[in-house]
């Protein structure tokens, strides 16, 4: 089976900064795949590099077989991504944002598919509501539901619950949960490391551009037995 | 072709949901200058045999209709950038043509729309013919589409925006406000004819003028393909640093 994304060698630089130092790693198909690490690490232009955000100086990256750069179009209808800033359109409201994002990816009639997301994020109320008037966890919200709109088979999370109140963080991961039930793959990348242990599979731990470890979860515990995945990080990070 | 019909649709969504500001605005500006200098210089100016008024007018729907497709592009590339919003149009499978194709054509409709409005606020003062509409509509059109895919440019090139008011400032309000549209060009000294000829802008105007009067400063089909050569070029330029994602994707 072709893997969800695919990673070789990816090297990127911002001027003299290495912000990726040779990255690879495969991400199977239905995995709950957490990337993790310190502010810098990488972890946001790694995923920028997958979406066709960033362009890697070298490397490849594809997503279901299709490489971001030169089959870009069915690596980005197959992947959605939650972005790390809180950006919105202030002309719209929160059904025209999701009828156009589904238009974005050639999907006309969605709106079925769209009161589901709604739906299933307590968005409902707020469809017709312009995204201006939104509080901040409202408007995470509303960026989870456009990164779905095209459902795609690959669904990126970056930092997805920053500032978003508990109970919204619980109905979030039910149903990101679900969709991985469904067969979706999730890549997440979190600060809150107790719900990378609770949620994902396999982790892979990014320092100053580099995977510095990457295992299952389980595997990762284990080797520091009673220690929790905070503490499995910070002793990673320093060795 | 969905994709770039969404984003024509968004595009196009953007500028009407705020038309007060987009549209009636710059239809009452070209309406005051219309009452300042008409009353000022109606008695005393003929130019290519018709009267001031009535020559000025096309020429002010022009500049409104080439001022407002650059805004267009131009305003909505650098809001989308400073917000962030760019992210939602570059995720997407969109090909870099049809990204083109969709904020260069609601750029016209814009530009349009706009000269319609000063079009329609205008025509009471004047006994105003179109002796060769098709004129109208061609340079309106190609105008419209070259300061589109020029605010395109000032829009990716702009991090601030102050760089993209100064390019509003020094270059495209130069452009226009000294391409004729207040004056025929034979009105000048030889020397400035001279460099109005250099002026893309002044080729639009008169064009489009001659297609109210059938009388111009150039021959039309000489203004069309100086019109067609700049477009072609501004695209080529535009298509070239969508294609590489400058300033847009790192």
């Amino acid at each position: 089976m072709v893997a969800a994304v695919s990673i070789v060698d990816v090297v990127k630089h911002f001027g003299s900064l290495r912000a990726l130092a040779g990255v690879s790693l495969d991400i199977e198909q239905g995995e709950f795949f957490g990337l993790l690490g310190p502010n810098g690490a990488g972890k946001t232009t790694l995923i920028s590099s997958l979406a066709g955000l960033v362009r890697p100086d070298s490397g490849a990256i594809s997503v279901m077989g299709h490489d971001v750069i030169r089959d870009f179009r069915e690596a980005r209808r197959l992947l959605g991504v939650v972005p790390q800033e809180l950006v919105f359109d202030p002309f719209f409201n929160v059904r025209e944002t999701l009828r156009i994002q589904s238009g974005y990816f050639g999907i006309r009639k969605n709106d079925d598919w769209i009161d589901e997301i709604l739906e299933n994020l307590d968005l409902t109320s707020k469809a017709d509501v312009n995204m201006r008037r939104l509080s901040g966890g409202m408007k995470r919200r509303v960026l989870v539901a456009q990164a779905l709109v095209h459902r795609p088979p690959v669904i990126v999370l970056d930092e997805p619950t920053a500032g978003v109140d508990v109970e919204l963080r619980q109905g979030l991961w039910q149903f990101i949960r679900r969709l991985n039930g469904e067969g979706h793959t999730i890549i997440l990348t979190t600060h809150y490391l107790e719900e990378a242990e609770a949620l994902c599979n396999r982790i892979a731990l990014m320092k100053l551009g580099k995977v510095v470890a990457l295992d299952t979860t389980i595997n990762l515990m284990a080797a520091h037995p009673g220690a929790s995945l905070e503490e499995v990080f910070v002793r990673t990070l320093q060795s | 072709m969905i994709g770039f019909l969404t984003l024509l649709e968004k595009e196009f969504l953007r500028f009407w949901k705020v038309a007060f500001q987009t549209v009636a605005a710059p239809v009452l500006t070209a309406l005051l200058y219309l009452l300042i200098f008409g009353h000022v210089l109606d008695d005393h100016v003929t130019v290519h045999g018709v009267r001031y008024t009535s020559f000025l007018i096309p020429g002010l729907i022009m500049m409104q209709v080439l001022q407002n497709a650059f805004a267009n592009s131009s305003s909505s590339l650098i809001q989308a950038k400073i917000t962030g919003s760019i992210v939602f149009v570059l995720l997407p499978p969109i090909p870099y043509g049809a990204f083109f194709a969709a904020y260069v054509l609601a750029a016209v409709l814009r530009g349009l729309i706009v000269g319609l409005g000063v079009l329609l606020a205008t025509v009471w003062f004047v006994d105003l013919k179109m002796m060769a509409p098709l004129w109208i509509v061609v340079f309106s059109m190609l105008g419209g589409a070259l300061f589109g895919a020029l605010g395109m440019i000032a829009g990716i090139w702009s991090e601030k925006f102050d760089q993209l008011a100064s390019f509003q400032n020094f270059l495209i309000m130069p452009l226009t406000m000294l391409s004729g549209v207040f004056y025929s060009i034979y009105t000048l000294p030889t020397f400035w004819q001279g460099v109005s000829h250099y002026n893309p802008v002044f080729y639009m105007i008169d064009g489009f003028r001659y297609g109210f009067f059938g009388v111009s400063d150039v021959a039309p089909e000489t203004s069309l393909l100086v019109v067609i050569a700049c477009f072609t070029v501004v695209s080529w330029g535009t298509l070239s640093l969508l294609k590489r994602g400058w300033k847009l994707r790192a």
